[in-house]
This record gives structure tokens, sequence and C-alpha cells, in this order.
């Protein structure tokens, strides 16, 4: 299985050529399946890999294809590099691409751009595992910012309407932003280590000491590559308006796979974070306040795609806290529990959308359980894995990042276990307006609702039970079962584990599951009461007031960017070209034309057509010409 | 050293020959308006350098300058007979061939 390594790329590329170059010759009902079938080849062959790996905590496949740059001395190869943390984000980028091909068939049924849609995604695909294959920096920076391309095309995938343009616009450029300090950050890795590869710089990195100025210089500008991509505090805001995309689009790029690139980078870079704490402690803090500010945000938004999407960023925040205490595995954990529910509530959401004929706002539906049952369960579970309930994923991984925060510093603690609290307290209110209560649509969509095909509802119950059982991959120590993914990324985050700050007392764990499992109840009750038995609907946008105003209208972040970024920059901008382009470049240019025409419109009188003058002149010139070779 | 007819006629005077020839093609190709008249002159122009050629290849016993005037004189032929088209279509048109109204080439 190891020498098909290659194949796992080249699979989703060549659909993506497929259904990019053939795009309207291919038939709908093809073209759908080669998306979907060559993301599950390489699920597959990952399977495989993981397989060989699994035997063998020492193995490593390590596979170098040709020279690909040559400059001076440096040289570097195009190679992949799977070892157990590669394979853990192969295994959940394929398999829950697959399911999110196969939902998207259903989804897009009536799409016209069939397999424009389907190729864009499969090229997304190919660009994410590269990212994660890529055995050096440079690779990853191929796929870093081909996932950014795919995004950008994603979100604009209905380009007719302008502010999906808008939307898919500000995700690229803010994108870049953060792309600008991962390549910065690259520079200086290759400054100080001589190498890309990631064997060299950790090699190399393991012999520093502790605590140097030019590792926390690297770290944090990659920390900038990943604040862009994972979408945090500041560069946040392009994630929830990246909803403008089909909503398949935003379970796989924007909350299952491509966000999470930013995790993936920092973890594959543990040996540079561990050796400078103090980027550590910012990526904790920014983690942290992103956490608590999207939860915040969350309360108050009515869009389902734009609760899910703060959720999103709010998660995110959660495992950016979990790196930056230095529980590397934890955070990876997250990552693949997250995968699974974040990307099974959009869907949801999207089968709900779906049958409410576009409708997007939870003001406008209530009581869809009795129409869509099936929706409704796996929402239902996908909430209660993100709220943190037990046996569901998201307990698992949240108390241990809960718990690692403990060890790390009370302060952060309690502003997570708030932002915890916040995540089931959104989630619940989404999922009671959407599912309880009466109807409040239109005539016209109370009749047409329905459940969704069977090609949407298959992804759904198989991450609905992702989404259960993905939790016992990391089994709290207190219930004396092996920690099933701490122990299978150790040759990968052992080094750093050595400089982890030990572990919660048993005492601690106890109380922490107790505490929130009660604390989870009491928020249920509530929400239940405010939302099904009370009936309250979230007020008209323009009731809204006071502290809630400013929650549902974001922190009016985008307005103070708009404000402080985008209106300077115009005006600047509208500077340069009304007053540096047109007022001095431009007149000079134009002047040396007016210089050309003036001059010639009085040479041009010489020219008068009489033969007699020309001849007169021509004489009189070769006569010049004889008397001035003479006196020379 | 030198032919029987230099030493009959010295070598300046054909030298002087030639060029009151040519002053006289030039001038009259600058001051004369008759097109025809222009015409000849410019014949006249060539006639002087090929009287010099002539001149001057038989004062150094060679034939190149001879074989150079024969040319001159095929491709003055050939030039005649298009520069005389011209001058018929130029008279059909303007019925003239004054060359002051052919003023037109000009900016």
């Amino acid at each position: 299985m190891t020498n098909l390594i290659w194949l796992i790329p080249i699979l989703p590329l060549l659909g993506f050529l497929i259904n990019g170059i053939g795009n309207k010759n291919v038939p709908r009902s093809v073209s759908g399946w080669i998306a979907s079938l060559s993301v599950l080849g390489s699920f597959i062959i990952s399977i495989g890999a993981f397989g060989t790996l699994m035997a063998d905590p020492n193995v490593v496949i390590q596979a170098d294809y040709f020279e690909w740059l040559s400059a001076g001395s440096f040289t570097l190869d195009f190679g992949f590099l799977v070892d157990r943390l590669s394979i853990v984000m192969l295994l959940f980028i394929t398999g829950v691409g697959f399911l999110i091909h196969v939902y998207s068939i259903g989804y897009m049924h009536e799409e016209e751009d069939y397999a424009r849609y389907f190729a864009y995604l499969n090229l997304f695909v190919f660009f994410m595992l590269l990212l994660v294959l890529g055995s050096s920096y440079v690779l990853m920076f191929v796929g870093w910012e081909g996932v950014g391309l795919c995004s950008y095309l994603l979100i604009g995938f209905w380009f007719k309407n302008n502010a999906y343009n808008d939307a898919a616009k500000k995700a690229f450029i803010m994108n870049r932003i953060g792309d600008l300090g991962f390549l910065l950050g690259m520079f200086l890795i290759f400054q100080t280590f001589g190498s890309l590869e990631y064997d060299t710089v950790f090699a190399g990195a393991r012999q520093m000491t502790f605590d140097q100025p030019v590792l926390t210089a690297i770290t944090l500008l990659l920390f900038v590559g990943a604040i862009g991509k994972s979408a945090q505090i500041p560069l946040y805001t392009w994630l929830p308006d990246a909803m403008a995309g089909p909503t398949p689009v935003s379970a796989l790029i924007h909350a299952a796979t491509m966000v999470t690139a930013g995790i993936y980078m920092v973890v594959r870079s543990n040996v540079l974070y561990v050796m400078a704490p103090f980027s550590s402690e910012v990526v904790a803090y920014v983690g942290l306040l992103t956490a608590l500010m999207a939860g915040l945000i969350g309360l108050k938004q009515n869009d389902i795609k734009k609760v899910l999407a703060y959720s999103t960023v709010s998660q995110l925040g959660f495992m950016f806290v979990a790196l930056g205490v230095g529980a590397y595995t934890t955070a990876l954990f997250h990552v693949v529990t997250h995968a699974f529910f974040k990307a099974l509530l959009f869907l949801c959401a999207g089968s709900v959308i779906h049958a409410m004929g576009g409708e997007q706002d939870v003001r406008k539906m209530g009581g869809l359980k009795k129409a869509l049952p099936v929706t409704h369960l796996t929402f239902l579970i996908g909430t209660l894995a993100i709220a943190g309930a037990p046996p569901f994923a998201g307990f698992f991984s949240k108390d241990e990042i809960l718990a690692g925060a403990w060890t790390h510093s009370y302060l952060i603690f309690g502003i997570l276990a708030i932002s915890a609290i916040l995540t089931a307290v959104y989630m619940f209110r989404l999922y009671y307006l959407t599912f309880h209560g009466e109807f409040r649509g239109s005539k016209h969509q109370q009749e047409h609702l329905h459940e969704s095909p069977i090609s949407m509802t298959i992804p759904l119950m198989v991450l609905a039970g992702l989404s259960t059982v993905g939790g016992f991959l990391g089994m709290p120590e207190i219930f004396h079962m092996p920690h099933f993914l701490n122990n299978f990324l150790e040759p990968v985050t052992g080094w750093a584990d050595l400089y982890a700050h030990g572990h919660a007392s048993h005492t601690f764990e106890y109380t922490l599951i107790g505490s929130s499992l009660v604390l989870l109840i009491v928020i249920i009750y509530f929400v239940y009461n405010k939302y099904v038995k009370d009936a309250h609907v979230p007020k008209a946008d323009h009731l809204v007031t006071g502290f809630q105003n400013v929650l549902a209208n974001k922190f009016y972040v985008d307005e103070f960017y708009n404000t402080f970024i985008t209106k300077p920059l115009n005006v600047l901008s509208s500077f340069s070209y009304n007053w540096i382009e047109k007022g001095f470049i431009d007149r000079i240019v134009n002047s040396f034309g007016y210089l050309t025409n003036g001059a010639s419109g009085v040479l041009r009188l010489v020219q008068s057509g009489h033969i007699g003058l020309y001849i007169i002149a021509m004489v009189i010139a070769v006569i010049l010409m004889f008397v001035f070779k003479m006196i020379i | 050293m030198g032919s029987s007819i230099l030493e009959l006629v010295h070598i300046n005077n054909y030298v002087m020959l030639a060029a009151i020839l040519f002053a006289i093609g030039v001038m009259g190709v600058m001051f004369r308006r008759n097109t025809i008249i222009i015409f000849m002159c410019i014949e006249l122009m060539l006639n002087a350098v090929n009287l010099l050629l002539v001149a001057f290849s038989t004062m150094h016993s060679d034939p190149g300058g001879q074989v150079m005037v024969f040319f001159i004189m095929a491709v003055a032929a050939a030039e005649v007979a298009v520069g005389l088209a011209i001058l018929v279509m130029i008279y059909r048109n303007v019925k003239s061939v004054d060359i002051d109204i052919l003023n037109k080439l000009k900016w």
C-alpha cells in the first residue's frame, strides 16, 4: 500500500480534470459519482496506509518523487510524508469528504453547473491532501494556497450574486493577509535552519536552546498564517460570510477540513512551538478570546448557517487554546470530533434549508421534527456532541481541552468553561427554534416540507454514528481505557509531551465531568423553557436593543474594519488614482505627446507639396554634403 | 599609357564638359516647370555621368567603366519607359504637365 501514496492526491485531481475539462459534456448522472468515487479511492488507500502505520510506531512513509526546486545550494524535493499525524488528517479528510460529496449529489441536483461544482470540490480535496501530505513547508504552502483558492471559488460559486462575490473576495483577501505571515515564517525558517523539510527543521530546532527570539518570531509568523486560515481574531470575519457558498461546501471546507489546516500546521510544528513558550501563550489567548467572542455572537444570530459558522469559529478557538497550552494531541482530537459533528450539523442545516426552499432564518422555521425525522434526529445528535453531552464525541475532546487548560492556567480554564457553556446555549437555542414549537414559515413552505433524498440522509446517519462513537478515540484516564489517539500520535508529539505541564488530577476530572453534565442539563432545561414552553421567538432585527443588539451586530467588528481599514484604504486608493496617477504620471506622459504633436505641427509646414522646392532642397543638401566633406 | 584620343583632347576637357552638362541638368530640374523638360534634364545628368565614366575608363584602360555605362543606359531606357508612362497618365488626368499643379504630395 505504501507505494500507492501518490495516488491519494492524484485521484481527486483526476476527478477534477474529468469534471473540469469535460464540464457540461459529462453526463449529470456521472459527474457526481466520479467526484465521490475518486475521494473514496483516496480514502481506501489511506486506510491501507493506516494499517501499515498501525503495525509499528516507528514506521514513517516518506516518499521523495523528484527534485522540485533547485537554486544555488538550495534544493527541495517534491516528497510526501505519511506519519501518524498526517494519516489521521488523511482519514477524516477523505472519509468526511467522501460523505459530503455523496450528500452533494442530492443537494445540488437542481443546480445547472453541476460538473463545475464537483470539479471545484475535487480540486479542494486535492489541495487539502497536498497540504497534509507534503514533507516540507513549501509543499504545505502550495496546498495552503490551493485550498484558499478553492474556498474562494466555492464561496463565489453562485457568482451572479454580487454579495456572494464580495464574500468570496473577503475570504480570499483575509486569507492572503495570513498567508503573508506564513510566507515570512517560511523565509525565517529557511534562514535559520537552511532547509524547509520537516525532518531537517525539527532536528535543528531540537538542538536549539529554549526560548530563542528567532523561534518566537518564526512561530508567531506561522501563527499569523493560522489565524487567517483558521479564522481567529482578528481575521475571523470572513468565515461567517463564507456561508454564502453552497451548504455542503460550508460543511467540508468551512467547518471540517480547510479551517483546521491552521491547527494541523501548529501540531506539525509542535517542536517549534514548544521551544517558544511566548508564542504558545499568544496562541492560547488568541484562541481563548476567539472562542468567547464567537460564542457570544452565536447567541444572537438568527441565520441557521451563521450560528453554525460562529460556532465553528468558537470551536477553532478551543483547538487553539489546546495548542497553546501544549496539548497537541487534544487539539487534533477535537479537530477530528469537530469534523464529524460540525460536518453533520452543516449537512443537517443543508437538509433543513433544502426542505424550506432556501429559507435560512430560524425565525421562520419551527416544528420541523415531524416533517424531517432523520434530519431532526441526526441534528440532535450533532447538537449533543458539540454541546459536550456524554457519550458523544464532543464530550471527550472538549473535556480534555478543559482539563489541559486547567493544568495551564485557571484564567484560561474559567473563560474557556464559559465559552463551553455558551456553545451549549446557542446550539440548543438553534435546535429548539428549528425543530420544536409551531411552524412559522409560509403556507406554501409548509406544504412542501419533505425529508431529503436518501443520498443526503445516508451521509447524515453515517456522520451521526461517527459523532456518537468518535469520542472513544480518546477516553479520559479515569475510565481506565487506553487513550487511543494519545498513544497513536506519540511518535509525532512525543517530544512536545516532555514539556507538558503534567496531567490534571483524577478528582478534578471527576468534578469536571460531573459539573459539565449538571450544567448541560440546567442549560437544556432553561433553553427548553424559553424557546419551547414560552414559545419565545427572536425579535425582528430592528427591535433588538442594548447589548443584545451589539451581539446581533457581531460586536460591530465588520463595521469597525470597514471604517478603520477599508475606508481609509479606499480613500488612499482614490487619492493615488486621482492625484498621483491622473494628476502626475498621466500628465507627464501626455505632455510628451503634446510636445511631439506641436513640434510636428510646425515642421510639417516645410512639406508644401511643391516638387521644385523639394528638388532645390535636395540639391542644396547634396552640395552642402560635398562642402562639408571638403572641410573635414 | 593613355590612348590616342586622350592625347588629342585632354581629359580635363571631358571633365569640364561633363560638369557643365550635369549643371545644366540640375538647373533644368530645379527651375523648369514643364515635366517633360525636367525629364530630359534628368537624362542629361545621366549622360553627363556616362561621359565621365567613359572618359575615365579610357584613361585607366579599364573596361569596367564602359560596362557600367551600358548598365546605366539600359536602366535609363527602362526608367524612361516608366517615367513617360506616368507622364501620359498625369496628362490624361489633369490635362497639363506643369509640375506646380502636382502639389498634392504633402501633409
